[in-house]
């Protein structure tokens, strides 16, 4: 009992990164329709550009951790948001209106030269970096095993939920969410009614990014390690809870980043740790077969 | 004329300079975090250590390509306009011109894959790499069916070319099958997983499709590393045997009653004439996989795929059974992509899981998607491109992938309809007449 609830917790942390990535894939999705490949490699350049941060910071001495934390999240945002709009840029606004395949093939060719980029520059090595945030609470004390949540999972849990909710509130009330929403229902029409559709779609690609940047933040104060090629595995894994959520929702988002989390933590935990990506796939394939659109996503209707 | 001018405003050089500067200030935005400041080990720990020198270099570089490109860009799009203006070329001779420049580049293609061994017969570098292409064209031309034809985008491509290469591997180190023996079982066995894939997936379309076809790609190859009594693990399986030439074994000392290649000719035993060997029997497989495709896009199947990709429902109204198509599809694809997979077995005669992940099933789809999805000849082209791209940055090694991931990028933004955009009809309503003068 004790050792399935730390695996509810650790499942949730490990959900809400994925959730923070996947906000970004559907985001992407649902303003321009297409997987945004590289996303998961922005992921990676921002753990990278927060470990430079972290160290930096080292360098200095400086011992507030809360300041430490909002200067290095300040600045991963900052840097990861420009790595976004660039990638729209490059990859996605020339090919704006081709056939669809044109920017997944972009895109893939971004993400192999941002993985070599980063590799080049940082080395292939993997960085440590010290522990940020040490302890936790002791929730309950088994006779067999405590159960514990660490300040650093607490830290993630809770900003996801704050993030989540000032991002459901940002499309849904404010004007720039109304931009977005238009945009995504008819492009021409929105820009024939004076929404700058090229600056919503680079906005939308930097708050996607921004988020990645705050999964990354998490990610190397959470693991302490970072290497170039975690963007691979995380960043599918993200649009596999994107599509199990439903791809273009952005509560579904965050359902199925919990949900790949858990599945994810508790697999591992009880069955074989080394098959728990076959499980992630697995359940994928099951509810797309019996929820085409996923858990929250509406169906899409074809007219002809 | 002054339309022209209007409608292609020639950028002033003072906007040219502010247009780079704004892409320099970019350049340092993306620069500083990666390229100035890196992390190094000291001792156990990270410590920061700045390049601020490559920093300037790079934002420098940055302003003079954008300045550079721009000029070139220019210069191309006005020397088009005056052109089209010149001739104001028909559609219609431009698409014959099309077609027959790419007859032509085609059968040239042809003789020129024939007399390359011949030409390089002592060349190794040349041939393997010209065989490394020809395995691309193969899958290419699997893949083709699937995405280029049939519509249904697959990124899991990779699963079925691992399956060929494994059943191969299998049967022949543990049941001691030959070449010609295990490749019909195992192009079996991978038309097979295409329909244990397909039959799941039948539903769904586009991205959904995608990401599931990716799944399924990283399933396979998590069960091959993880499930070392089947397939060795990590280590993969070793010493597999090579093909014969109608029995006749490539090697300096046949085995006890065997005889070798060389002995039988009569010629001098050399390592090239197996390389050379390998080289026409890819050939030949990637030969008759075109004649193959070729001929079923003028079947009945392969008018339904082509009509699948434009139009489900369409299809479906059509009293179409997409169901079938869908598989069929799935299948011949898987089919061809286990064939290339046998051929990569038996060719490094080592093979572990680490030749069939994710990037792969990439590499096969850009082909596709360069050559200009499902054109037979476009394919060809782009293989030879992103096999030939990193080869030519083997010089520079570590920047190869770079040089490969920038490419995809480029020629995507260039020719976004791929290479040979240009799609040739494959049913015509009866030629139109020519109409008197």
């Amino acid at each position: 009992m004790a050792y399935a609830l730390q695996q509810l917790i650790n499942g949730l942390t490990l959900g809400s990164m994925y959730g923070l990535i996947a906000i970004g894939y559907t985001m992407v999705y649902g303003i321009i329709g297409m997987i945004n490949f590289a996303h998961g490699d922005i992921f990676m350049v921002s753990a990278f550009i927060a470990v430079t941060c972290f160290t930096l910071l080292a360098a200095a001495d400086v011992s507030s951790i809360p300041l430490a934390l909002m200067f290095v999240l300040m600045v991963t945002i900052f840097f990861t948001s420009a790595y976004g709009w660039a990638v729209e840029r490059v990859a996605y606004r020339p090919l704006r209106g081709s056939t669809r395949l044109a920017p997944l093939i972009s895109a893939i060719g971004m993400s192999i030269f941002l993985q070599n980029t980063v590799q080049l520059t940082q080395g292939a090595r993997v960085k440590p970096i010290p522990p940020v945030i040490e302890g936790g609470i002791e929730l309950w004390a088994a006779p067999d095993f405590t159960v514990q949540i660490g300040w650093s999972q607490l830290l993630i849990i809770v900003t996801t939920v704050v993030l989540m909710t000032a991002f459901t509130w940002m499309i849904t009330r404010t004007p720039f969410g109304r931009q977005q929403r238009a945009c995504e229902q008819d492009r021409t029409m929105a820009a024939l009614l004076g929404v700058n559709v090229d600056r919503t779609i680079s906005l939308t690609f930097m708050l996607g990014a921004s988020l990645a940047a705050v999964a990354g933040v998490m990610v190397s104060v959470y693991y302490g390690v970072v290497d170039f090629f975690i963007g691979f595995l995380a960043g599918i894994k993200a649009f596999t809870a994107a599509v199990l959520g439903g791809i273009g929702s952005l509560p579904g988002a965050m359902l199925g980043g919990l949900l790949i989390g858990l599945i994810e933590s508790f697999w591992a935990a009880y069955l074989w740790a080394e098959y728990k990506d076959v499980a992630t796939f697995g359940i994928l394939c099951l509810v797309l077969m019996l929820r085409p659109s996923g858990l929250l996503g509406r169906p899409e209707v074809e007219k002809v | 004329m002054s339309a022209v001018v209007f409608a292609h405003h020639r950028m002033s050089p003072a906007e040219r300079v502010r247009d780079a500067a704004w892409v320099a200030f970019v350049a340092l935005l993306l620069g500083i975090p990666l390229i100035g400041l890196t992390t190094v080990d000291a001792g156990g720990r990270l410590e920061v250590s700045t390049r601020f020198g490559m920093l300037a270099l790079f934002v420098a570089i940055a302003f003079g390509g954008r300045i550079a490109l721009r000029a070139t860009v220019d210069h191309f799009k006005a020397r088009k306009l005056a052109r089209q203006q010149a001739r104001g070329a028909s559609e219609a001779t431009a698409a014959s011109t099309t077609r027959r420049v790419s007859t032509w580049l085609g059968w040239f293609a042809l003789g020129a894959s024939i007399g390359l061994p011949i030409l390089f017969s002592d060349n190794r570098y040349v041939v393997d790499t010209a065989t490394t292409v020809l395995i691309y064209v193969m899958l290419g031309w699997g893949l083709n069916v699937v995405v280029g034809l049939a519509g249904l985008l697959d990124l899991g491509y990779v699963a079925f070319y691992a399956v060929g290469a494994y059943s191969y591997a299998i049967l022949a180190t543990e049941h001691g099958w030959g070449f010609w023996q295990a490749l019909p079982v195992s192009g079996a066995m991978a038309a097979t997983f295409g329909i244990l894939l397909g039959y799941p997936i039948l539903r769904l379309r586009g991205d959904y499709l995608a990401i599931v076809t990716l799944g399924f790609g990283e399933i396979i190859r998590i069960i091959l590393v993880n499930w070392t009594d089947f397939s060795g693990g990590p280590n993969g399986i070793s010493s597999i045997p090579r093909p014969s030439f109608f029995g006749l074994e490539f090697t300096r000392r046949p085995a006890e009653g065997e005889q070798s290649f060389a002995a039988f000719f009569g010629l001098d035993y050399s390592p090239m004439q197996r390389l050379i060997f390998l080289y026409y029997l890819i050939l030949v497989l990637a030969l008759l996989t075109h004649v193959f495709v070729s001929r079923l896009r003028r079947l009945p199947v392969g008018r339904a795929w082509e009509a699948l990709r434009e139009d489900e429902i369409a299809c479906r109204a059509m009293g179409m059974n997409t169901t079938n198509i869908k598989l069929s599809a799935f299948a011949i694809g898987a089919m061809l992509g286990g064939f290339a997979g046998v051929f990569f077995a038996a060719r490094q005669g080592f093979i572990s899981p680490e030749s069939f992940v994710f990037t792969e099933s990439a590499i096969v789809l850009a082909i596709v998607v360069l050559g200009g999805m499902g054109s037979q000849l476009g394919v060809v082209l782009a293989a030879a491109l992103l096999v030939l791209i990193p080869e030519f940055g083997r010089n520079f090694a570590e920047y190869r992938m770079l040089l490969f991931g920038a490419a995809m990028v480029l020629i995507m933004v260039w020719k976004p309809g791929g290479l040979l955009s240009h799609r040739e009809p494959t049913v015509r309503l009866g030629q139109r007449e020519e109409t008197p003068a």
